[in-house]
């Protein structure tokens, strides 16, 4: 079984990666390298280092960010999800922020924070904190009334609670609230590097599209999103150790 | 299956009252679910409570549990007010409220969990009642793979483990087919003589009442009180294959039918 979804996940790979070949070489368009082009260079740039130079820039916003989002959204959602006056009082703040339009409030955030690694966490963090907080909200509203109602019957603290019933229940929507935080972080950090100063990974994209090396520029995104799949399926592991019965699937009534 | 044996259950002297409710009201918004009501629970024995639907047999079972609060009116178990649960109370939820991310033996340990009881202890206690329920061997599985009966077992269990007095069953048999509801209430008939613990048992079905209670509590809607208390007497001590077919079995089942079935339209 194991070994049948990783060849769906290969063979789904060889797919998209024949698909992007095969457009490359119609071309689609002049300005659309091959994969292997792109391979190629992205090979080169991690050869010649500039690529480690590159992620030491680019991760430690998105690394900052994405720990401030998930530890203090974690945190607010369950204050949210447990308090109704703080639901009242919050929620509304972070739907705002989920729906804001980001390029529209970069100039702000540079006005106020400067050019810095703080503007970049701050776009990071706006990007990725209202999922975590809106979905560990919600999973912890949702928490099924009778198992705390069974909780209570022997007699278990509000901690207990919290522990043993509420986190464990809450954690599916929890993860799929991080996950979704994650990814919607590498966008924050590749755009704070695009809009604010290139730097890191996206000065790589900025400088080989300015000088038309189209290959490097692609091997670039193509690295950024490799990462992130890499760090979405650490996550999932992490989850598996965390909360070991999610994987088991559910009763359904 | 063994034989009931007879024994001094039908007996009662007023100071072996278990659980006593008090002039109980519970009033939600403005639906009067119970009104003054007042009823005695014998100590070592089995009460089942009949009514029809929605008459407030779960609101009654919650309040004697701490879970509800009474709007008037006071709980005593073995003389002692009730002000929220209590170790002396343990109760089986109709839906199992079992841990879907937990294994039966987690499950069933739960409640000692709670109380802090150290882990080789508390799985010690959950493995023998895990046997008693008849569930040997299953005590690594995880609830979703196991049958609706198999998960009231479960949860009849996790109540057992924590040795409480009192024993509060919401409809439990209401998920397993007919077979296995037979078979349970032969196996609760044997429970409440081996465990010597107060029964509180709630259902819809008079049968079934009248085959397990050593008393019967019929009550009616609405505002719902206790209409009547009947103690079947004769038949308990005739062994569980002849209860069936008892006159006096048929006589009270037919007797309970006609003073509920003006409540089913
Ligand atoms: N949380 C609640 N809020 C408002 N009304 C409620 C609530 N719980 C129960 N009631 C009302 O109280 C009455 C008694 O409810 P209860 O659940 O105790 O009935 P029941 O005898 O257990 O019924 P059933 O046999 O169908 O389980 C019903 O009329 C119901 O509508
Ligand atoms: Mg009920």
């Amino acid at each position: 079984m194991k070994n049948r979804s990783l060849y769906l996940k290969l063979l789904s790979a060889a797919i998209v990666f024949g698909a992007w070949e095969i457009a490359g070489r119609i071309p689609v368009s002049y300005a659309f390298p091959t994969f292997i082009d792109s391979m190629l260079a992205l090979f080169r740039m991690i050869f010649d280092g500039s690529m480690f130079v590159a992620y030491g820039e680019t991760l430690r916003p998105l690394v900052v960010g994405v720990a401030i989002s998930a530890i203090t959204g974690i945190g607010l959602g369950l204050w949210i999800g447990l308090s109704s006056r703080f639901d009242w009082l919050f929620s509304p703040i972070f739907i705002v922020m989920q729906a804001a339009p980001l390029a529209a409030l970069i100039p702000i955030l540079v006005m106020v924070y400067g050019i810095g690694l703080t503007s970049k966490v701050f776009v990071v963090c706006i990007m990725a904190m209202p999922v975590i907080v809106l979905n560990t909200a919600s999973a912890v509203r949702n928490t099924p009334g009778s198992l705390k109602e069974m909780a209570r019957s022997f007699q278990a603290r509000d901690s207990d609670v919290l522990l043993k019933i509420i986190l464990p229940a809450a954690s599916p929507v929890i993860f799929s609230g991080l996950r979704l935080g994650v990814s919607a972080g590498f966008i924050g950090a590749i755009l704070s590097e695009l809009k604010i100063t290139p730097t890191g990974v996206g000065d790589i994209i900025t400088y080989s599209r300015s000088i038309a090396d189209y290959p490097s520029m692609y091997a670039a995104i193509f690295s950024i999103i490799l990462l992130a799949v890499i760090f979405l399926n650490l996550l999932e592991k992490l989850e598996n150790v965390l909360f070991e019965g999610n994987n088991r699937g559910y009763v359904s009534d | 299956m063994s034989q009931i044996k007879p024994d001094a259950r039908s007996t009662v002297s007023a100071t072996d009252i278990a659980v006593s409710v008090r002039n109980v009201s519970k009033v939600y918004g403005d639906v009067q679910a119970l009104k003054d009501l007042s009823l005695d629970f014998p100590r070592g024995e089995l009460t089942s409570l009949l009514g029809p639907s929605g008459c407030g047999k779960t609101t009654l079972l919650k309040i004697i549990a701490g879970l509800l609060p009474a709007t008037s009116g006071q709980i005593e178990v073995n003389g002692k007010t009730v002000t929220g649960p209590g170790p002396d109370r343990s109760f089986v939820f109709q839906d199992f409220a079992l841990l879907p991310w937990a294994s039966v033996i987690r499950n069933v340990a739960f409640g000692l969990e709670l109380r802090g009881v150290a882990k080789s202890e508390r799985e010690a206690i959950a493995e023998k009642y895990i046997r008693e329920v008849g569930l040997a061997g299953f005590e690594k599985k995880y609830p979703h793979q196991l049958s609706g009966g198999m998960r009231q077992r479960v949860g009849l269990a996790r109540a057992l483990s924590v040795d409480a007095q009192v024993l509060l069953l919401d409809e439990p048999f209401s998920a397993v087919d007919e077979q296995t509801r037979r078979k349970f209430q032969e196996d609760l008939l044997q429970l409440v003589q081996n465990e010597k613990k107060t029964f509180i048992f709630v259902t819809h079905s008079i049968e079934e009442a009248v085959y397990v209670s050593d008393q019967i509590a019929i009550l009616l809607p609405r505002p719902s009180r206790v209409s009547e208390i009947i103690r079947p007497s004769s038949f308990r001590d005739k062994g569980v294959d002849n209860i069936r077919r008892d006159p006096e079995y048929l006589d009270i089942v037919d007797r309970i039918w006609a003073s509920l079935r003006s409540y089913v339209e």
